[in-house]
């Protein structure tokens, strides 16, 4: 059952992750300052989310893993979604 | 079945001492055998010294007012023994146990897939449960804002709260690490053959408990880190006056807690879908239902929190959207008690007392899971909140059915475990007192709950005196029921009888192995042609 296959990722493509990464921070510090009233929250999660699929895609090697494995942690952002959707149904309604 | 090689040159794990001697070839082992054996008896000795203050709690509710202990002395008892019946005993309990000793056994694999780390779970879970016993004693006292640690109080409240939530704190990495373990091995170490869908159900009911340790255990992780910044520095994250909002504290903390119930009650579950096939000698009834509802009840269980919340200040269209996904996830658990009683329809059954054992689970689970309709719903929850109706049901659902199902656990288990038998009649007289024991304990709860006993109070009008009477009779009965079922294991895993390799006549791989298995467990790899419950 084990997938024991290794891939070896270029310096250059490393590189380029590292640079998205810091560029979505420089953004998610500049956002802050600007006023989007009930938006702020879900912007910076937006931004988070984004940068956690690229560290998970990139550096943790999910884009070369199966697709039960993608699609198991594609649940994991919707759950999260879904958590945090919920919890705004009492803050947003009470 | 399967095609199982047992080993040629065995030797027992028992035996088996490796470069280390002494108590050091246990506490340096990654056998996850063994590291099942040293969390079984570190839970025993929490469970045993937590059962000591539940019934210092029935000595103190004999009488109305003051029996044997201050309310403020109360108050500490319950929390201390909430904390250490929750997160040292019933969240690690089944998964770390049995999970630990039987999943890689189950799917045909010589360990886990990180033995290291597997030992490196339970080193943190003793740091964190020697953390939780130093919050009692050290010198601002115990801790007494109860096993949920509400905010504002737990902000304010001088006792020893930094240290219990930081014991909690620890006890999660422990819990994340299994999870971790567990998914990783069901998804690498599978034997060939062996598709997901005939895997046995135990290792179902882990995988999905497994993913509720993940990813909960983490939120209770930072709201936890909360609360202790907030009691450090001041900084407004729950208590008002600081410009928080104390229901953000009771969210985050459902968010974990209430999946945690789950993960307490899946591997129950899948205890009991593993005995009732072998005791009926019958395949399951529904295998593909039995196993999609374990996901089924991690996934909506994720998403039912806010019922512990309906009184709290929500908002109401929060209460009734947390009301309907309540009775969702109660879907899933009906599936698997039909399919269970199912299964038993025509079977060839032989009572012995694990079956015995997951009968009463049944029984006491359907009378946990249903009166958890009641507390589901809006309209009947807001009269019973915070009375001992919801103690009642608690421990319907976390002692009826998480402790019989380890009881059934251990019952099923032990001879394979230690390689000897125990005295079924022994075993029968203590699940007869238990189960007698456990109900008048808890089952007066619920009528004097109804009537408008709160919880968590010391004192009570003298009306509720004989409810309290019988429910104290109960605990002692109980204990007695305990003391013997414990001899009588304790007994048999010493001086019993020489276990058979298949004593229930068992389907799954680990009757297919000696007992107790060797190191490695099998000689050859397993292949695996046929499902595990083939009693054709």
């Amino acid at each position: 059952m084990a997938n024991n296959t290794t891939h070896t990722i270029e310096y250059q493509s490393l590189s380029k992750t590292l640079l998205i990464l810091l560029f979505l921070t420089f953004v998610t510090i500049t956002i802050a300052s600007v006023h989007l009233g009930a938006f702020t929250l879900a912007v910076a999660l937006l931004i988070a989310c984004v940068k956690s699929f690229i560290v998970l895609s990139n550096f943790m090697h999910l884009k070369y893993e199966s697709l039960l494995l993608r699609i198991l942690v594609g649940m994991v952002f919707v759950l999260f979604a879904l958590i945090v959707a919920i919890t705004f149904i009492d803050y947003a309604f009470r | 079945m399967s095609n199982v090689s047992a080993n040629s040159e065995y030797v027992s794990y028992l035996d088996h001492h490796g470069k280390y001697k002494g108590i050091m070839s246990w506490i340096m082992a990654t056998d996850h055998k063994r590291i099942a054996l040293l969390y079984m008896y570190s839970i025993m000795t929490f469970f045993i010294i937590g059962v000591v203050l539940g019934i210092m709690m029935k000595l103190e509710m004999l009488t109305p007012g003051e029996t044997i202990m201050k309310a403020k002395m109360y108050n500490s008892v319950f929390t201390l023994h909430g904390i250490l019946m929750i997160f040292m005993v019933v969240i690690p309990g089944l998964s770390a146990v049995f999970g630990n000793f039987f999943l890689p056994i189950h799917i045909g694999a010589k360990d886990v897939s990180f033995p290291k780390l597997n030992r490196f779970s339970w080193w943190i879970f003793v740091v964190g449960s020697i953390m939780a016993v130093l919050s009692q004693v050290l010198k601002d006292g115990p801790p007494d804002t109860g096993w949920t640690f509400y905010a504002p109080y737990s902000t304010t409240t001088s006792s020893n709260v930094i240290m219990a939530t930081a014991a909690a704190f620890v006890l999660g990495f422990s819990s994340i690490l299994t999870g971790l373990n567990f998914i990783v091995t069901i998804h690498q170490l599978r034997a060939p053959g062996m598709k997901f869908f005939n895997m046995p159900l135990f290792p179902w009911a882990l995988y999905a408990t497994a993913w509720i340790q993940l990813l909960a255990t983490p939120v209770i992780g930072i709201t936890l880190l909360m609360l202790i910044a907030e009691r450090a520095f001041h900084i407004g994250f729950f208590d008002p006056a600081l410009g928080g909002d104390p229901l953000l504290f009771q969210h985050l903390f459902w968010i974990y807690s209430h999946p945690a119930v789950y993960v307490m009650m899946l591997p129950a579950m899948g205890v009991i879908t593993e005995i009732i096939p072998t005791f009926c000698q019958r395949q399951i009834y529904g295998y593909k239902a039995v196993a999609v509802s374990s996901l089924a009840i991690a996934g909506v269980g994720f998403l039912v929190w806010g019922h512990h919340m309906y009184t709290s200040g929500m908002s109401d269209t929060a209460r009734w959207f947390f009301s309907l996904l309540t009775f969702i996830v109660a879907v899933p658990s009906a599936i698997k008690v039909f399919n269970w009683i199912t299964t038993m329809y025509k079977g060839s059954i032989d009572v012995k007392p694990p079956f015995l054992y997951a009968l009463a689970f049944i029984f006491l689970f359907i009378i946990g899971g249903t009166t958890g309709l009641l507390l589901g719903s809006v309209a009947t929850n807001v009269q019973v909140h915070d009375t001992a109706f919801v103690v009642a049901h608690f421990h319907y659902i976390i002692f009826g059915g998480m402790g019989f199902a380890f009881f059934a656990a251990i019952h099923y288990w032990l001879p394979k475990m230690y390689g000897r038998m125990y005295d079924f009649k022994m075993a029968n007289i203590g699940l007869v007192i238990n189960f007698i024991g456990f109900n008048l304990l808890y089952f007066p709860q619920f009528v004097i709950g109804i009537q408008g006993m709160p919880r968590r109070y010391f004192d009570y009008p003298a009306k509720f005196q004989p409810a309290q009477l019988v429910s104290s009779i109960g605990g002692f009965i109980l204990v007695t029921g305990l003391i013997i079922m414990i001899y009588t294991l304790v007994k048999g895993a010493r001086k019993g009888a020489p276990a058979p390799a298949n004593p229930w006549r068992g389907s799954t791989l680990e009757w297919q192995i000696p007992s107790p298995p060797s190191v490695e467990n099998f000689d050859e790899e397993p292949v695996i042609k046929e499902n595990p419950y083939d009693y054709k």
